[in-house]
């Protein structure tokens, strides 16, 4: 696990968590939509700010790469090395 | 595509089709008039003796120029029809109201894109009265996507 993007990641997710989900029940395992219960309009919001946070493009096809946090996380890290 | 060809592939009709024409359109950008005819059914109630535009319509006008009418023209290409085989659906409006629209006003709605990646079209939208003065403003978005509303 990336020590230095989960936090930020963690960061860029909580404002679009539900009102009834606590930001602190976020874990490496949980799945964007099924356990943070996160609307899909808004993974994409998350994905232009993770654009914007590390500097990196996220493909169309590739939205369904970040399923889970550390599913996210593996594909940030892919893309800062291809950088 | 022309103008034209836009308002005709919207998926609305008669009595909710809130898009007379579209006098401007590029990649980034998309302009259009709608009237709102004395002869709507709903200014009977209103208000009772007092007809004046409901806000739901204004956002609903605003939302079918600005952001409808603009992801037809940018997926012009992609074989996209909301008629038959896509979707459209609102999902969010940040709008602030400013003027009342009255019976027989025609409206100007003016959007301007800010994204539209993974099916989400995001736009700020503005609508004008004749006098060009601001009626109502704000951030909308909404998924124009192949298949149906459930998935």
């Amino acid at each position: 696990m990336n020590q230095e993007i989960y936090p930020k990641l963690t960061e860029i997710i909580t404002p679009y968590l539900p009102e009834d989900v606590d930001p602190q029940s976020i874990e490496p395992s949980s799945h964007l939509v099924n356990d943070l219960n996160i609307n899909s309009t808004h993974l994409v919001d998350i994905v232009l700010d993770v654009e914007d946070a590390f500097d990196i493009t996220i493909e169309d096809d590739e939205l369904d790469k970040m399923d889970t946090v550390e599913a996210s996380i593996a594909l940030i890290e892919q893309k800062l090395e291809a950088r | 595509m022309t103008k034209e060809e836009i308002v005709a592939k919207l998926p609305y009709g008669d009595p909710f089709l809130f898009v007379d024409r579209i006098t401007e359109v590029s990649q980034t950008h998309i302009k259009g008039e709608f009237t709102f005819k004395d002869t709507c059914d709903f200014y009977k109630g209103h208000f009772v003796n007092f007809p004046v535009t409901p806000g739901v319509l204004l956002l609903e006008c605003m939302m079918q120029i600005g952001l409808v009418s603009l992801g037809i023209y940018l997926l012009r290409d992609k074989g996209f029809d909301l008629r038959s085989n896509s979707t459209v659906a609102m999902v969010e409006n940040e709008a602030r109201f400013y003027k009342p629209v009255f019976p027989n006003d025609t409206v100007t709605v003016e959007s301007d894109l800010q994204y539209f990646r993974f099916h989400k079209l995001k736009s700020k939208v503005k609508m004008l009265n004749e006098a060009g003065e601001v009626v109502c403003q704000g951030i909308f978005s909404g998924i124009l996507k192949p298949g149906d509303a459930e998935s």
